[in-house]
C-alpha cells in the first residue's frame, strides 16, 4: 500500500538526504518526493510516497520524527482526509495535422499549452493521480516525445466542525 | 569577545563545554586546530595511534563519566577511520562529539587531497551531523552538537571543520542559544497510560524487570534498585543493563544478564513472567531470543525515552515515554505503597538458581576462563571498571564479573564491534581516574587495536589488559563447532605473537599464565603493577561460552552445556 507523508522541516543541504537515507535503508522505494519553502521562512514542506509494508510506515514516521532538523511529521493517508495535486509536463509529437487533435483532448484535461514548436507541443496538466495517468494514456497515441512530473504535492484537509 | 581564528574558536568552545580530555590524532586539515590547542592549558589531548581507537577511547571516555567524549581526526582517511567508533557509539547511545577537518570549501566535491566526503558517509551512523560553514557559525555548533549528544537518547554528533574555515578570523562570544525547532528532548515525555501501568504492575503475580543502558544512560539505577527493593521485584539486565541494579545485592533480586548466553535464572524468569517491565531497552534480539516467542505469557510494559523504539521490534501491551529516571519515580507514586505478593515467585527463581546454576566447569591445569574473571572481582573486590572487547571474553565477563554500579561495565553491545574494548578502556581511566581499569580481551580483538599500548606507555594510562588467549577468533570457531560441522573455517590463527613481548617492546609491562595454578599471582601483579600491564592468559580454545540459545531459537531452548 502506498502512503503520503508530509514532512515540515528546516530549510538545510542534509536533510534530504537524512530523509532519503531513513527511508531507503527499510528497503522502501520513494514513488515520488517534492520539496518546497513553506509560509515560514527557513522551513521546507516535503511530500514523499512511500510505497512498502503498511506496519512500517508508522516506525518510519516515528524515525522521521527523530532526526532533529525535522520539525513535524504527518501519514496523511493513515489519518484520512487529504487533497493532492500533481503537475505533469507532456512534450507531444504534434505534425501540423494533428494539432487539433491533440489540443481537443488537452481541452478535455484541461491541460494548457505552454510550449510550442514546429514538430511538438508541450502541455501542462495538473490534478491528482488518477487524472494523470488518464492524461497520458489519452495522449500516448500521438507520440509522447518527453515528460517530466513534479511529483504528488498535498495537504491534510481542513474540515468543517459539526 | 575576543578576535581569534576558527581553530581557537573550536577549542575555546570545546573548553567552555566543560571538556577536559579529547582523544585523536592530527593531520593536514587539522594542522591549525593543533595549533591552536598547543596553547590550550585547559584540554588534555591523548595522541593516540590510530583515529579508530580515539573514537572508541571517546565513547569509553563517555560511558565511564557520563559526560560527553570528544574526538578529533583530519580529513579523508582520518574521519573515515571514526566512522567504526561513531557506528558503535550510536548503537549504543553513547554521548560523543566528533570533529574531523575538511578540505578547503572553496575546493569541497573536487576530490581534492584526503577529501571524503564525511557528513554523507556519515549519515547512517550519527545522532546529528554538521558542516560549519561560517567561522561565526563555531561556537553556536559546537554548543548544539552537545546539547544533542547529550540529551534525550545519547548518541554521536559530528561536526566537520573546513580548513579555511579554522583560519578565518572572527569575534568569539558564547552563547547558550540552542535555534532547534524540531529538537526538544523536554517533548520525550508521555504518561498516558500511567494509571493502567501502575495496575498491571500492582497486581502482578510474576513481575520481573528487564533493565537495559537506558537505565544507565538517564542515571536511573539508583531509582530503579530502589523500585525494585520497595515492591521485591527481581531485575535481568541486558548486556548494557550491567550496573543498572547490584549483581551480587543481599536481597538476591538480581538475577543476572538475560539472552543467548544469559543466566539460566533470568531467561526462566522472563519466559515464566507475568508483567515484563522493560525499561531502557530496544529488545535486541541477542537477548530476546525468538522475537515471536519472547514474553508470549506476559503482559510487555516498555518504557524508553525514544518513542521509535516502542513497538520496533517487540509489541508492548503499554508503553511509557521518558527519562527513565523520571517515569520510574512517577510510576511509584501511582502505584504506591502495595502490590501483590510476590514471595512465591522469588522463591521459584531462586530454586531455579539452584537446580540451574552458572556452568563454571573445573578445566584442572587450565585455565577456566570464569576463574580469571571471578578472581579478578575477587582481587578487585568489585572496584574497577572494566570494558570488554567483543565475543567470548565478553559473554564470559558479562557472565562471571558482578557489576555493582552503573557504568563500570563497558561494551559493544550493538555493533559488537572488535577492537573497540581496548581503546574504550583508555577513555574509562581516564573517565573515573583512580579506578582500577580492566580491558577484559581476547586475543583476536586486542590485536586489532593492540597500537594503543604505546598510547598507554607514552602517558602511563594504568590500562590492565586480560588478555584470555585462545589463538583464535573463539565466538565464531565456537559457532563453526556447533553449526558448521566442526569446519573451522579461517578462525584459528596459525601463529599468534608473543604478547608479553609485544607489550614489553611498547613499553608496557607484561604477564603470563599458562596453567590454573599461575593464574592468581599473574593477575595480582598486573593488578598491582604501577602503570600499564598485559596478563595474556593462555585458555583452552576449545573453551564455549555456555548456556546459548541458539541463534534464532526461543529463550526456553536454552542449552547448558
Amino acid at each position: 500500500m502506498k502512503s503520503t507523508f508530509s514532512i515540515v522541516s528546516e530549510d538545510s543541504p542534509w536533510v534530504l538526504t537524512r530523509i532519503a537515507n531513513l527511508i531507503s535503508r527499510r528497503g522502501y522505494n520513494i514513488e515520488s518526493l517534492s520539496v518546497g519553502r513553506t509560509e515560514i521562512p527557513g522551513r521546507s514542506r516535503f511530500t514523499v510516497v512511500i510505497e512498502g509494508e503498511e506496519e512500517v510506515y508508522e516506525q518510519i514516521r516515528k524515525q522521521l520524527s527523530k532526526l532533529v532538523e525535522v520539525i513535524e511529521v504527518r501519514n496523511l493517508t493513515d489519518e484520512g482526509g487529504f487533497v493532492e495535486r500533481w503537475l505533469t509536463l507532456i512534450k507531444v509529437r504534434a505534425t501540423l495535422e494533428m494539432r487539433p487533435h491533440i489540443l481537443q483532448t488537452a481541452e478535455i484535461f484541461r491541460c494548457r499549452v505552454v510550449d510550442l514548436g514546429s514538430d511538438a507541443i508541450t502541455l501542462e496538466v495538473t490534478g491528482d493521480r488518477g487524472k494523470m495517468s488518464a492524461c497520458l494514456d489519452a495522449l500516448k497515441p500521438y507520440g509522447i516525445i518527453e515528460t517530466a512530473g513534479s511529483g504528488q504535492v498535498a495537504l491534510s484537509r481542513a474540515g468543517f466542525k459539526m | 569577545m575576543a578576535k581569534m581564528n576558527g581553530a581557537q574558536m573550536v577549542i575555546r568552545a570545546l573548553e567552555d563545554e566543560g571538556t577536559t580530555t579529547v582523544f585523536g590524532l592530527p593531520g593536514g586539515t587539522v594542522l591549525h586546530l593543533y595549533d591552536a590547542l598547543y596553547d590550550s592549558t585547559k584540554l588534555d589531548h591523548i595522541l593516540m595511534r590510530h583515529e579508530q581507537a580515539a573514537s572508541h577511547a571517546a565513547d569509553g571516555y563517555a560511558r565511564a563519566s557520563g559526560k560527553v567524549g570528544v574526538c578529533i581526526a583530519t580529513s579523508g582517511p582520518g574521519a573515515t577511520n571514526l566512522v567504526t567508533g561513531i557506528a558503535t557509539a550510536n548503537l549504543d547511545s553513547s554521548p560523543i562529539v566528533a570533529i574531523t577537518g575538511q578540505v578547503a570549501t572553496s575546493v569541497i566535491g573536487t576530490d581534492a587531497f584526503q577529501e571524503a566526503d564525511i557528513m554523507g558517509g556519515s549519515i547512517p551512523f550519527v545522532k546529528h551531523s554538521y558542516q560549519v560553514r561560517r567561522v561565526s557559525d563555531i561556537q553556536p555548533t559546537i554548543h548544539k552538537a552537545f546539547h544533542i549528544a547529550r540529551t534525550g537518547r545519547p548518541g554521536p554528533v559530528l561536526v566537520d571543520v573546513p580548513a579555511d574555515i579554522q583560519k578565518a578570523v572572527g569575534n568569539y562570544t558564547f552563547s547558550d542559544e540552542l535555534n532547534l525547532p524540531g529538537y526538544d528532548p523536554e517533548t520525550f515525555f508521555d504518561m498516558s497510560a500511567l494509571e493502567e501501568v501502575a495496575e498491571v504492575v500492582k497486581k502482578a503475580e510474576r513481575p520481573v524487570i528487564y533493565c537495559g543502558g537506558g537505565v544507565i544512560c538517564s542515571s536511573a539505577a539508583g531509582a530503579l534498585t530502589e523500585f525494585a527493593l520497595k515492591y521485591k521485584i527481581p531485575v535481568t539486565t541486558t548486556l548494557l543493563g550491567k550496573g543498572g541494579f547490584p549483581e551480587s545485592h543481599t536481597s538476591g533480586l538480581s538475577l543476572g544478564m538475560a539472552g543467548m548466553h544469559g543466566h539460566p535464572a533470568a531467561n526462566r524468569a522472563l519466559i515464566n513472567a507475568d508483567v515484563i517491565i522493560a525499561i531502557g531497552t530496544r529488545f535486541s534480539s541477542r537477548t530476546t531470543g525468538k522475537l515471536s516467542a519472547f514474553g508470549i505469557k506476559a503482559k510487555i510494559v516498555h518504557i524508553d525515552i525514544d518513542a521509535a523504539e516502542i513497538d520496533k521490534c517487540i509489541k508492548s501491551d503499554y508503553w511509557l515515554i521518558g527519562d527513565a529516571k523520571r517515569v520510574l519515580a512517577e510510576l511509584r507514586l501511582a502505584i504506591g505503597d502495595k502490590t501483590a505478593n510476590h514471595d512465591e515467585w522469588l522463591k521459584k527463581l531462586g530454586d531455579v538458581r539452584e537446580s540451574e546454576p552458572m556452568p563454571r566447569e573445573d578445566l584442572g591445569d587450565k585455565i577456566a576462563p570464569w576463574r580469571v574473571l571471578s578472581t579478578l572481582h575477587e582481587l578487585t573486590g568489585g572496584e574497577f571498571v572494566a570494558t570488554t572487547e567483543v565475543g567470548q571474553n565478553q559473554m564470559w565477563a558479562a557472565q562471571h564479573l558482578n557489576i555493582e554500579t552503573p557504568r563500570r561495565f563497558i561494551s559493544s553491545g550493538g555493533l559488537g564491534t572488535m577492537g573497540f574494548g581496548f581503546p574504550a578502556a583508555i577513555g574509562a581511566a581516564y573517565g573515573c581516574k583512580g579506578l582500577t581499569t580492566l580491558a577484559i580481551a581476547g586475543d583476536g580483538s586486542f590485536m586489532m587495536n593492540i597500537q594503543e599500548l604505546d598510547t598507554c606507555a607514552r602517558y602511563n594510562i594504568p590500562v590492565k589488559v586480560i588478555l584470555m588467549n585462545n589463538g583464535c577468533l573463539g565466538n565464531v570457531r565456537q559457532w563453526q563447532e556447533l553449526f558448521y560441522n566442526k569446519r573451522f573455517s579461517n578462525t584459528i590463527y596459525s601463529r599468534n605473537p608473543d604478547y608479553v613481548k609485544v607489550a614489553e617492546s611498547m613499553g608496557v609491562a607484561g604477564f603470563r599464565a599458562q596453567s590454573a595454578n599461575e593464574l592468581r599471582s599473574v593477575l595480582e601483579q598486573t593488578i598491582a603493577h604501577n602503570g600499564p600491564a598485559v596478563a595474556d592468559i593462555h585458555i583452552p580454545m576449545e573453551a564455549q561460552v555456555m548456556p546459548m540459545v541458539f541463534p534464532g531459537d526461543a529463550l526456553e531452548n536454552m542449552v547448558m552445556k
